[in-house]
């Protein structure tokens, strides 16, 4: 039992490990294949060169991402059988087709207009060019929706019954994939997806404009962002109210966790800080704001909310790291939101490009995104727990029969190999970045290398510039 | 609809195509990885490299259907097969990854390009041995307990499987060299078409090692092949193989650079009915059946819609794309 217990633990580290490393791709790809077809819409439209030398410049950005989440992705699509063969075998006819429509309608179409997008732009003209940008931003999303559908599953399953072997089999295919926690998920992840590439992109260009390059490109970029800060991030924090709301109905000892509630109460307080432990069943000190848990859960100020209590202990998910993970995605939400404000405040002022302080904010919250996307998966995950179909089928049930030292094994190799090659890539993408985008690139018109090309030439310069400049 | 149709056969159809789409697609990718060190040049290299860039990441997708459909079709045999390789299957998943994260770094990083040409290498060479050995564990069998695998976990690892290993790597480089006979030109092609006739015979060897062989490793496919009528079924598979391969030795031997890419996916082709052949109904060998391990119709007949709509769709615009990256690359005309 101790050694199962060991592999199960260890099972689970690597699930985490590698979903969490493969989530930021996604993240980024989804937002940026997005940025790349508005950049390549603009430029078709006015036919200004800022949004032709912006679209190169991510376009490069964009290849090395994707690469990244291709193959990390390919490690989760063999994983669930790996490691998690039960679970496969049970819950494999109802999300296995959702999952098999994600590879045929999304993977595909991202695979084969990728190689056109990145490298055909003189052998397929720009129409054509613009339309396969355009259906690779299009299955990125459709890729979301599919695997989101997936999980929103796992976490608030119907449209099933159970057969004599217990496997789930699907009764009703549009309750299963329009679960009731599907929408909210859905929306929630994909403007986070845009936030976190827009907050990339606006570090990117504040960071430039900081160093006194004062180019349209980089005014450009902050700009972009920052009108995505100032409209979306307030979108985004009522996207994840509604979500919170759907979750208190569905998962309520997950949205006790977040809250830190052990008791079941009327006119809850928020707790902005505390240490919840799990052997007293209470918080270490406490820095709460009266009532606000009620009335932000249920719109009343004496309405009741549920308490980890209210199941047995071994019902319950890890309480601390759903409680802090939370607040450190709220935490960043609200710094979204408060940098755009200030930013359109500065632009009436006409400060936006020269305000130092806001110009260092704007590339300190470059990486906001990525933390607070990883931060509300695990608030989601590890809020499901001790579940892997909530309600339904435990964690502990669903592993493989595989021993500890085989998948301890592979963990150890898992973290190695993605901590050297993906460190490697993050390196190569901030070089990038490193690099202004009007002054990377050959002129235009290069006898055989046409434009959407990215000559040799230019990567060299990528590769020995950057180090001198940055 | 399940009484007319038997949805579990059409799957195991789609399912065994994807796989074959895969092994001749990527095929020539991960050939092209395996043989990188011996072309002879940086250049050489960049134009190797190119042939496959626009393409690769469409070809990798097809193990990704493989492995999905599996899972969505199959759920019981996915979740006794993966477990049971699960080495094999880690250590291919991480050598797909050095693999094919190198094609963008090393254009990236010329100042370790070196580093990331090995990367390449080693993670084709990897990456194809684990399929080899995969493949080879599949056919002699794996052992099953209730709905779970009862074996041990170094079940895998064997004489034969071993030599399957060995045996793709032997095919998949002739695969990468037929393609870059096909896709390039000069001193390049000229390389090419050397490892094309060196792998044909090596490859055409393991076909004959693995045909003596496999019928003692698998009482069942002995009964397939070894017993009348049987044979007379069967005969027209090893007697085409060995004209396909005249025809490949032919074409290397004129110079058809056109001609020796489709002989090599016939060979491929034959081998896989072969295979197929010898194994059918099972889905996991000598323990579950297709049927047995099929998901419900439901799921089956669902999936099947999309399949019917999307996988033709897919193969048109896979072909256009191939379409548009047609012709012979050079140093002049890469995409990098």
């Amino acid at each position: 039992m101790f050694e199962l217990f060991d592999a199960l633990l260890l099972a689970r580290i690597q699930f985490a490990f590698t979903v969490a490393f493969h989530i930021i791709f996604p993240a980024f790809s989804i937002g940026l294949a997005s940025y790349l077809f508005v950049l390549e819409g603009l430029w078709l439209w006015t036919g200004r060169d800022v949004y032709l030398r912006l679209f190169k410049y991510w376009l490069k950005v964009f290849a090395i991402a994707f690469g990244m989440g291709v193959v990390s992705g390919l490690v989760m699509s063999y994983q669930f059988g790996t490691n998690w063969s039960v679970f496969s075998d049970l819950a494999g006819p109802v999300i296995g087709p959702l999952m098999a429509y994600e590879v045929m309608s999304a993977f595909f179409l991202e695979a084969g207009f990728l190689g056109i997008m990145l490298f055909g732009m003189n052998r397929v003209g720009k129409g054509l060019h613009f339309a396969a940008t355009g259906m690779v931003a299009f299955g990125t999303v459709l890729s979301a929706t599919w695997i989101l559908a997936v999980n929103s599953w796992m976490h608030t399953p119907a449209g099933y019954e159970i057969n004599e072997v217990g496997q789930f089999i699907p009764v009703d295919w549009l309750a299963v994939i329009f679960n009731p926690s599907f929408p909210y998920r859905l929306v929630h992840m994909t403007l986070a997806a845009y936030l976190t590439t827009a907050f990339v992109v606006g570090a990117t260009g504040a960071w430039h404009l900081s160093r006194g390059s004062q180019t349209k490109d980089a005014k450009k970029m902050l700009s972009m962002a920052m009108w995505m800060a100032t409209f979306v991030a307030p979108l985004q924090i009522l996207a994840g109210d509604f979500h919170g709301l759907n979750t208190l109905e569905h998962q309520p000892m997950k949205v006790a966790a977040m809250e830190g509630h052990w008791e079941r109460q009327k006119g809850a307080p928020f707790i902005i800080i505390g240490f919840p432990d799990e052997e007293t069943e209470s918080n270490g000190f406490e820095l709460e704001i009266p009532y606000a848990s009620a009335l932000i859960l249920t719109h009343d100020l004496n309405g009741e909310t549920p308490g980890l209590k209210d199941v047995p202990p071994e019902e319950r998910p890890p309480v601390a790291t759903v409680f802090w993970s939370f607040r450190v995605m709220i935490g960043i939400g609200t710094l979204m939101m408060l940098i755009g404000l200030v930013s359109l405040w500065l632009r009436v002022k006409g400060k936006l490009y020269t305000s130092r302080p806001f110009l260092q904010w704007a590339t300190f919250m470059g990486p906001s995104g990525f933390i607070a996307v990883v931060a509300g998966w695990i608030v989601t995950e590890v809020g499901r727990q001790p579940y892997t179909v909530y309600g339904v089928l435990t964690t502990a049930q669903s592993a493989s029969p595989i021993e500890a030292p085989a998948v301890a094994g592979s963990l150890l190799a898992f973290i190695v190999v993605y901590f050297l090659l993906f460190g490697a890539g993050v390196m190569y993408i901030l070089r990038i970045l490193a690099t202004s985008p009007n002054k990377d690139e050959l002129p235009m018109g290069q006898p055989t290398r046409a434009a959407g090309t990215t000559p040799v030439a230019s990567m060299l310069n990528v590769g020995e510039v950057a180090p001198q400049n940055g | 609809m399940g009484e007319a149709i038997d949805l579990p056969l059409i799957w195991a159809a789609i399912l065994s195509l994807a796989v074959f789409i895969y092994v001749v697609l990527d095929g020539f990718d991960l050939g092209i990885g395996i043989l990188f060190p011996y072309l002879q040049s940086d250049t050489q290299r960049d134009v190797a490299m190119n042939t496959v860039a626009p393409v690769w990441d469409g070809n990798e997708t097809w193990l990704i259907l493989g492995g999905g459909g599996l899972f969505a079709a199959f759920p019981l045999a996915y979740a006794i097969v993966m477990p049971a390789l699960y080495a094999p299957f880690i250590l291919m998943m991480l050598a797909l990854v050095f693999r094919g994260v190198s094609f963008e770094y090393r254009w990236r990083d010329p100042d370790h390009r070196k580093w990331w040409d090995l990367s390449f290498h080693w993670g084709s060479v990897v990456a194809t041995f684990m399929q080899g050995i995969v493949l080879g564990a599949f056919v002699q069998g794996i052992e099953v307990d209730g709905r779970a695998y009862g074996g041990g976990w170094w079940d895998w690892l064997t004489p034969f499987t071993i030599m399957c290993g060995f045996a793709l790597l032997a095919s998949y480089s002739l695969l990468g060299s037929a393609w870059l006979v096909m896709k390039t030109s000069d001193d390049i092609r000229d390389i090419a078409y050397k490892y094309s006739f060196r792998m044909a015979l090596v490859t055409l060897g393991f076909a004959a090692v693995v045909s003596v062989w496999v019928p003692f490793q698998s009482p069942l496919v002995w009964d397939r092949w070894f017993t009348t009528p049987n044979f007379w079924y069967v005969a027209p598979i090893p007697a085409l193989t060995l004209w396909t391969a005249g025809i490949i030795f032919s074409a290397i031997r004129r110079r058809r650079d056109y001609m020796l890419y489709p002989a090599v996916i016939v060979l491929n082709t034959l081998g896989f009915v072969g295979l197929g052949v010898g194994l059918a109904p099972y889905i996991v060998p000598h323990a579950v059946t297709i049927h047995e391990a099929a998901g419900p119709d439901v799921s089956l007949g669902f999936m099947l819609v999309g399949a019917g709509l999307l996988l033709p769709v897919i193969l048109l615009y896979t072909g256009y794309s191939y379409y548009i990256f047609r012709g012979k690359v050079t140093a002049e005309n890469g995409y990098h």
